[in-house]
């Protein structure tokens, strides 16, 4: 191409909104990746708005700390908040690795980007193993999409003393139903999130080792698939809050 | 192509001056644990082990003040938004004023379902 014409151009036209100049000053990948996140947000939201909608429907709802109770292998019950605790410290500290991995990438610090990426590989994995344990624990106690614990009783009595535990205020077969429903959809969707990520972290890494990104000059992808990476973390900085805390 | 690395190339150079080093991201990391582990005092210690303060709305205002702090440093300074071009941070900021307006809407619709279409039976809790 030739480059003369182009600068020509440029010096008639260099104002901001005139071309010739980059007014974001940042790459295309990196701008829809930006785009397809906020895009993104508007789904998560679009959820958990869905999830308060049906809160303020309902004229009781489920208690989450008398559900999500248990820590898998040591305790059954009686623990509230104490795994997703440690789920939530797992998912920020492989936010930090990630974007310690980026950095690394800003210096061309090839061994040092390796080990931050294979650091937030095993958060990752060890975050959806919770999840796993998490889900595989409720979906025992009789919670799963469309069902919940007092699901085929007909008795009012039975179904009021099967979803009793669940519950600190009146008791709600639908409100019992619309939790579990929402809840299995909505950490679905961000386990599904963090899967991806988990995949796309691979893929770069063994662009890494590849020598893909040191031929290429730049790290800028770590960078791209860093900023998915933080989105999942944000998506459950909310979901923690709006399914565990409140 | 040529353009393409020119913005890559640019980008590194400038764009991360006032960018992220190792201090800073540990310092942020140790606020975003500072502010779950306050969540987590108001959950469990506050709430249930001293009983000091009950679920309500007072203490969703604060979880969701806190949730809302905890989201500002991941994506200013993780995602690394508050270093980028104010008219990219606008852009990708101003949609989120119809979540806004989502939320209310949606809040309102649950809150006249309540009262207008309620026929799910309730048990009383012993």
């Amino acid at each position: 191409m030739s480059t003369t014409t182009v600068s020509q151009l440029d010096k008639v036209k260099d104002g901001p909104w005139s071309g010739g100049r980059s007014p974001w000053n940042l790459e295309y990948g990196k701008i829809m990746m930006w785009f397809f996140l906020v895009s993104d947000a508007f789904t998560f939201s679009s959820f958990l708005i869905y999830y308060g909608a049906q809160k303020y429907a309902q004229p009781s709802w489920i208690d989450a700390d008398k559900v999500f109770q248990s820590i898998p292998g040591i305790a059954d019950s009686g623990q509230p908040l104490v795994f997703v605790g440690v789920m939530t410290f797992i998912l920020i500290m492989s936010s930090v690795t990630m974007v310690l991995a980026v950095e690394a990438g800003h210096r061309n610090a090839k061994q040092e980007v390796v080990k931050w990426m294979l650091w937030t590989i095993l958060g990752g994995l060890l975050f959806v193993g919770c999840q796993a344990l998490e889900w595989s624990h409720l979906h025992h106690q009789g919670f799963w999409f469309g069902r919940n614990p007092a699901t085929g009783l007909a008795d009012p009595a039975a179904i009021a003393a099967t979803l009793e535990p669940y519950f600190t205020k009146e008791i709600s077969y639908t409100a019992a139903l619309q939790f579990s429903n929402l809840f299995f959809t909505i950490t679905g969707f961000h386990g599904f999130h963090v899967s991806i990520g988990i995949l796309l972290n691979i893929i770069v890494l063994f662009m890494t080792l590849n020598n893909t990104f040191e031929r290429r000059g730049t790290y800028l992808m770590i960078e791209k698939v860093g900023l998915y990476w933080h989105f999942v973390d944000l998506v459950w900085v909310f979901v923690f809050t709006f399914f565990y805390l409140i | 192509m040529a353009q393409h690395d020119h913005i890559a190339a640019s980008h590194t150079e400038h764009g991360h001056g006032e960018g992220m080093d190792k201090k800073r991201i540990w310092s942020v990391f140790f606020v975003l644990l500072a502010l779950t582990a306050l969540e987590f005092l108001l959950a469990l210690g506050f709430v249930h082990h001293w009983g000091i303060l009950e679920k309500g709305m007072f203490l969703n205002v604060i979880y969701i003040t806190l949730t809302l702090i905890k989201a500002y440093y991941i994506v200013a300074f993780f995602m690394h938004l508050k270093f980028e071009k104010s008219g990219f941070i606008i852009t990708c900021a101003v949609g989120f004023i119809l979540i806004v307006y989502f939320i209310a809407l949606l809040l309102i619709e649950g809150d006249y379902l309540l009262y207008h279409f309620q026929e799910h039976p309730l048990y009383p809790h012993p």
